[in-house]
């Protein structure tokens, strides 16, 4: 272990330059086999598409004389191009992870005590189908509410939607993207999806805000991001961490946190004032031009300045620098934005931004996503709910387009409108998904069931009645991904090996709950190969084809309006919102203004927080592979603010919010890649699950330290860049 | 015979450790131990800090001295692509190669002998490249005929700014990074 330890952690903090080393971090040595494959090895390459994020690459899993050996990008793939992220490589470690859920668990103390009963599936499927019918007949079937993230929780949503409830929400909506969409919804019409329609391989000019691709490692745009930076694209970042993508910058604006909004006020401004935009396709597509221009006119560089502790010349700079490349000048929307709470408008912003450089529609802009038609599986109609969502009575926010999970968790809490007694979650750790772990817990103490299904022991299993465990994606078949995208192409997700134990598949557990519920009517298949052969036949495939294939490519249709595709903006207007009349009507900014956020009190720092290119949420850290490779985050403080503060590298700190709420113990990691007013938490670690032992109380939790949020008025999404923390020493 | 090295594009690496996690499963690495690795190198003070990402492993140099110190003749130049390899039947893990290598780029395997990158040369006789270099998500890692003016690595040395390391150690290494 000598070579180990060396390589392990060399950090040279002194002068100017320091390195970090990362690889190799865990300690713990199992035995070892042979490398490669040799001639008498028996290899076998079955295709499927990846589960560790929701971008769904395809990917070539070989198995070796009947173990799990290792997994590939599918060069046929359009997502991964063959090759995946670090995650989709490290899946290997999903089927081997030894903290991984094994058998169906009751629970048998107080919730969150985590002490079980193991039981049968039978016992467990028959237990949540008696408690869901004594909801369905005391408060109805509404009572019930579905947390679902990603394309596992298809069939599971379909029972759930046969049993009669509307109430199915996503943390990808009101926790993530939600505004974005929104934001783009009113200005284009249409939304930005997922994954994005952004043809940054094509962009000559790439504007992120606070967007870190590269640490954000959604594969295709990753590879296309290295690719616009390696034929030599301009790249604009604002963050007020020096992200990656801000590395490679020709412009890199280390803005204040929360001031967003007034920099792109004030680079519009420039493109107005100085007639950079695109004045053609402003002309021909844009409603309430004049109207805008009037309202921008004030946000010059100069007001902006202050605001945004960005020099004028700077901002002027960029700002023509993306006129320069327009329309291949792409700003991107970013992902997870649900930062301060004026959100949507933010995303507004920046999609008015694009609005003026001409990149909807346009080669390095925004590209018209293409679907193959695949019809649905004939099922009979769904009862009609007859109470509507709980999420958002009386539309208090008058834009959200999708379910509100933290809306469910108020009507949970408080009976407004109905009564909510079940929660059903799968595959999304509600407690460090949604902000105010508190308030989540208080709304678990009032259901009458809750039931998790997942592959390991998260936090929110802990707080379950039952927990169902669920196959890992190498063990199970899925839902088709009939994918929107500039290529249209449908996949399958297929078993490359065996569950290790009595886990299965989420088909099987939502086709048993189905037939527990009387609701065979909505199964008229025994085996999922059927309801996918039914799919894929309809469609002209079959599932023999696609087992072999892994997945199927469509027709390429025209996705550029450069290549014949017709410019048409389902608003109101039927053109580009420069102003908005919805917005007006519905009492808010028909032009976006900025808004300032409460600043961190002296001493604080404002608590920012991201991605790590190894780890999805909270869901991968056990996953020895991807373990290895950070086993714990740090908390990232401005080097200066760290000498100042007498605070070492490596350092054990506590972080305390403003509400007193203190963290685990978390290492110090000064830096020259933050500004002084912010510190950084790369998401997911901290936890507090004991089942999740190798993980266990690593590192910082900034879900936990979130017991503050700003909600979007628009759509009902939570700003969670609103908590302050503080540094403790720790001894 | 040629002379195989790697090219790793500074410039479009994210240090996002795929080529770590990849060169483990293929090659079945220990849990705890690592053939490649990331180093992040940042220079100046915020917010005008540069950033150097790279991708190292063992650079198969010119003048290997892991090789020259071996009592056994475990370490050795492969004829194959002038590659240093490791015949680990022969090798008595005195870990003499592990303090003579200037990049720390070996390791005791826990079945006793020493262990390193082998440029995937498993891979590469089937006509595939090294799991690193196949992998990258950010196309960033070349590989090829250091001797052949033509290969794609040496094209690419010649039209761009390059740096290898240490090589005041005089070992000759094979491993060139793009800025």
């Amino acid at each position: 272990m000598q070579a180990l330890s060396r390589r392990r952690f060399l950090q040279v903090s002194a002068g100017a330059a320091s390195l970090a080393v990362a690889g190799g971090a865990a300690t713990r040595v199992r035995s070892a086999r042979e490398p490669g494959a040799r001639g008498a090895d028996r290899v076998r390459k079955v295709p499927t598409f990846c589960d560790l994020c929701f971008w769904k690459c395809g990917a070539i899993a070989y198995v070796k004389n009947d173990r799990l050996w290792k997994i590939e990008g599918n060069p046929e793939d359009p997502l991964s191009r063959g090759r995946l992220c670090p995650r989709g490589t490290g899946g290997v470690g999903a089927h081997f992870d030894t903290q991984r859920l094994t058998a169906p668990l009751m629970r048998k103390q107080v919730r969150g005590a985590e002490q079980w009963v193991v039981v049968t599936w039978d016992e467990a499927l028959g237990h949540v189908a008696g408690k869901l019918q004594e909801i369905k007949s005391r408060y109805g079937p509404e009572a019930l509410a579905l947390f679902s993230h990603g394309i596992g929780g298809n069939f599971l949503k379909h029972t759930l939607k046969a049993y009669g409830t509307p109430n199915i929400a996503a943390p990808s909506y009101a926790q993530c993207r939600g505004s974005r969409d929104v934001g783009f919804m009113l200005t284009f019409g249409e939304e930005v999806g997922s994954p994005e329609r952004t043809d940054i391989r094509n962009a000559r000019c790439l504007t992120l805000l606070g967007s870190h691709l590269g640490e954000n490692m959604h594969n295709t745009q990753a590879q296309e991001f290295a690719e616009a930076v390696g034929s030599g694209a301009s790249i604009i970042v604002a963050d007020p961490r020096l992200s990656v993508a801000a590395s490679k910058a020709k412009y890199y604006l280390p803005i204040k946190p929360g001031t967003d909004t007034a920099l792109l006020l004030a680079w519009m401004n420039v493109l107005v004032g100085e007639k950079l935009y695109d004045r053609e396709y402003v002309a021909a597509h844009g409603f309430g031009f004049d109207a805008f221009a009037a309202e921008i006119a004030p946000y010059t560089p100069e007001w902006a300045y202050p605001i945004t502790t960005i020099p004028p010349e700077l901002i002027r700079e960029s700002a023509r620098e993306m006129a320069r490349h327009r329309p291949a000048s792409l700003v991107h929307p970013g992902r997870h934005v649900t930062w301060y709470g004026n959100d949507a408008q933010r995303s507004r912003a920046v999609a008015l931004l694009n609005a003026l450089l001409g990149t909807w529609g346009r080669k390095g802009g925004f590209y018209q996503p293409a679907s193959m038609n695949v019809p649905e599986y004939p099922y009979p109609p769904y009862p009609h709910a007859e109470r509507g969502r709980a999420d958002n009575p009386g539309k208090r926010y008058p834009f959200a387009e999708t379910a509100i999970t933290t809306g469910l968790r108020d009507a949970t809490l408080t009976g407004v409108p109905y009564p909510v007694k079940g929660w059903m979650v799968y595959a999304t750790n509600l407690l460090q998904a949604l902000p105010d772990e508190a308030e989540t817990i208080r709304a678990i103490q009032k259901l009458d069931l809750v039931v998790v299904l997942d592959v390991i022991p998260s936090e929110i299993a802990g707080w379950a009645d039952v927990v169902l465990p669920e196959a890992v994606y190498l063990e199970r078949y899925d839902d088709l991904n009939v994918e929107v995208f500039r290529e249209p192409f449908i996949a399958l997700r297929q078993p490359v090996v065996a569950a290790p134990a009595d886990q299965k598949p989420n088909w099987w557990i939502a086709r048993e709950l189905a037939l527990k519920l009387g609701l065979q009517a909505y199964y008229p298949w025994k085996h999922v190969e059927e309801y996918l052969d039914t799919r894929l036949k309809g469609a002209g495939f079959s599932l023999a084809e696609l087992k072999t294939k892994g997945l199927v490519r469509g027709k390429q249709p025209p996705v550029f309006y450069e290549e014949g595709v017709q410019p048409g903006f389902p608003t109101p207007s039927g053109k580009i919102e420069f102003y908005s009349l919805q917005l007006k009507a519905a009492g808010f900014d028909a032009v976006p203004r900025y808004q300032p956020t409460a600043e961190p009190p002296l001493g604080a720092f404002r608590l920012l927080y991201g991605r790590a290119p190894m780890h999805s949420f909270s869901r991968t850290q056990t996953n020895p592979l991807l373990g290895e490779m950070m086993s714990e985050n740090e908390v990232w403080l401005n080097a200066a603010v760290a000498r100042r503060l007498g605070l070492e590298s490596g350092a054990w700190v506590r972080l305390r919010n403003q509400d007193g709420k203190r963290s685990n113990r978390v290492r110090v990691r000064p830096t020259e890649r933050i500004r002084g007013d912010c510190v950084y938490l790369v998401h997911g670690f901290g936890h507090t699950a004991r089942g999740l032992q190798a993980r266990f109380k690593k590192g910082a939790s900034d879900a936990g330290l979130i017991t503050r949020y700003e909600r979007d008025p628009l759509m009902g999404g939570t700003g969670m860049s609103v908590n302050f923390v503080t540094l403790e020493p720790e001894a | 015979m040629a002379r195989f090295g790697m090219v790793v594009d500074t410039v479009r690496c994210v240090g996002c450790m795929d080529c770590v996690v990849a060169c483990k499963t293929e090659n079945e690495v220990p849990e705890g131990l690592c053939r490649d690795w990331i180093v992040t190198e940042a220079t100046g003070a915020f917010p005008d800090t540069r950033l150097e990402f790279r991708s190292e492993r063992c650079n198969h140099c010119d003048h290997p001295p892991c090789v020259y110190c071996c009592p056994t003749g475990a370490s050795h130049v492969e004829e194959y692509g002038h590659l240093v390899q490791i015949t680990k039947e022969l090798c008595i893990g005195c870990k003499a190669c592990l303090a003579s290598c200037p990049y720390d780029a070996r390791y005791i395997h826990p079945e006793g002998y020493a262990d390193k990158c082998t440029f995937c040369v498993h891979r590469m006789k089937q006509g595939l490249p090294p799991a690193c270099v196949a992998v990258c998500p950010t196309n960033c890692m070349h590989f090829g005929d250091l001797d052949d003016p033509h290969s794609e690595v040496s094209r690419l040395l010649a039209s761009r700014r390059q740096h290898a390391l240490q090589p005041e150690a005089g070992t000759g290494p094979r491993i060139f990074f793009l800025t």
